[in-house]
């Protein structure tokens, strides 16, 4: 390995690349299945968010590189997302709240 | 310029300031997300989504679009073992497949504006085309910045010495891919 978080950092082999890609595909083939199934509508939207959070780590860790590279872009990463996450959540519960309040008031 | 510059911490100066941008980039995407998520369902006049959204093409777009991430990879791997004859083939490999990806908006896009959905019909048009049609130009920048890396490899000015230059690209195009991984998920399986 040669300089940590350079272009010689260590990665995955290209076995571990196919079987990710494979799991991927899986995964994405299950989001579409339930889709289309009645059974799973009650809890279709928070299955969907974790296999799509399932997809979206797999892809992050593995093909990003972030599993075998520097903590300090898992960090550069990872603070802005979990901010745009608090700013997505923060919205829709302002949002909601606020029409919720209105209707109530 | 192949090599980086290391900085105080022992990691590369461009592969940090690259992370730092795709940070940024995901607070303008979920700005983009939390606009079409407030707006939803908010529509006085159709095509609603439920009306004109196809999941099995799209579903076939999200395939093409992993599909290409796993091309990348395998370049970027090629590359760096000095391959460069696989590593040039999954570069192209992985341009050509964002390209029918961005095939593929262009047909979708044009047939919901022959079912009557334009940017300004609904608020569903106004927030779908800007948060996937923004998605969209960031796939045409990687494509153009993909195809740029296979020329210069056919000129063979792209080898192992300059994998730093691929992973950051690669960086790039795998990020226009979670992106996409969310955007399917809320976008049109959750309607």
């Amino acid at each position: 390995m040669s300089e940590q978080g350079g272009a010689g950092a260590t990665h995955a082999t290209t076995g571990t690349y196919l079987r990710v890609a494979a799991i991927l595909v899986m995964v994405t083939l299950i989001e579409v299945g339930i889709f289309y199934v009645p059974a799973f509508q009650g809890i279709l939207v928070p299955l969907l968010l974790v296999l799509s959070a399932l997809k979206f780590a797999l892809v992050v860790m593995f093909y990003m590189h972030l599993k075998f590279d520097n903590r300090f872009f898992t960090f550069l990463f990872g603070a802005p997302l979990f901010l745009a996450l608090g700013v997505v959540i923060g919205l829709l519960f302002l949002f909601y709240g606020s029409v919720r309040l209105r209707a109530g008031g | 310029m192949s090599h980086a510059h290391p900085t105080s911490m022992g990691v590369d100066s461009r592969k940090m300031a690259f992370w730092a941008f795709i940070g940024s980039e995901c607070l303008l995407f979920g700005s983009l997300i939390s606009t079409y998520l407030i707006y939803k369902g908010k529509s006085l006049v159709g095509p609603y989504p439920h009306e004109i959204l196809n999941i099995p093409f799209t579903s076939f777009s999200t395939f093409d679009l992993l599909m290409s991430s796993l091309a990348m990879v395998l370049a970027l791997a090629a590359i760096q073992r000095g391959d460069m004859k696989q590593g040039k083939i999954w570069l192209f490999v992985t341009a050509f497949l964002g390209l029918v990806f961005l095939g593929g908006q262009v047909w979708e896009f044009s047939h919901f504006a022959h079912q009557g959905l334009g940017l300004t019909t609904n608020m569903f048009g106004s927030t779908f085309y800007v948060l996937t049609g923004t998605h969209g130009a960031h796939v045409t920048v990687g494509v153009i910045w993909l195809l740029t890396l296979w020329v210069q490899a056919l000129r063979g000015k792209l080898g192992p010495g300059q994998a730093l230059t691929v992973e950051i690209a690669g960086l790039y195009w795998h990020f226009v891919d979670v992106v996409w991984i969310v955007i399917f998920t809320v976008v049109y399986l959750i309607q």
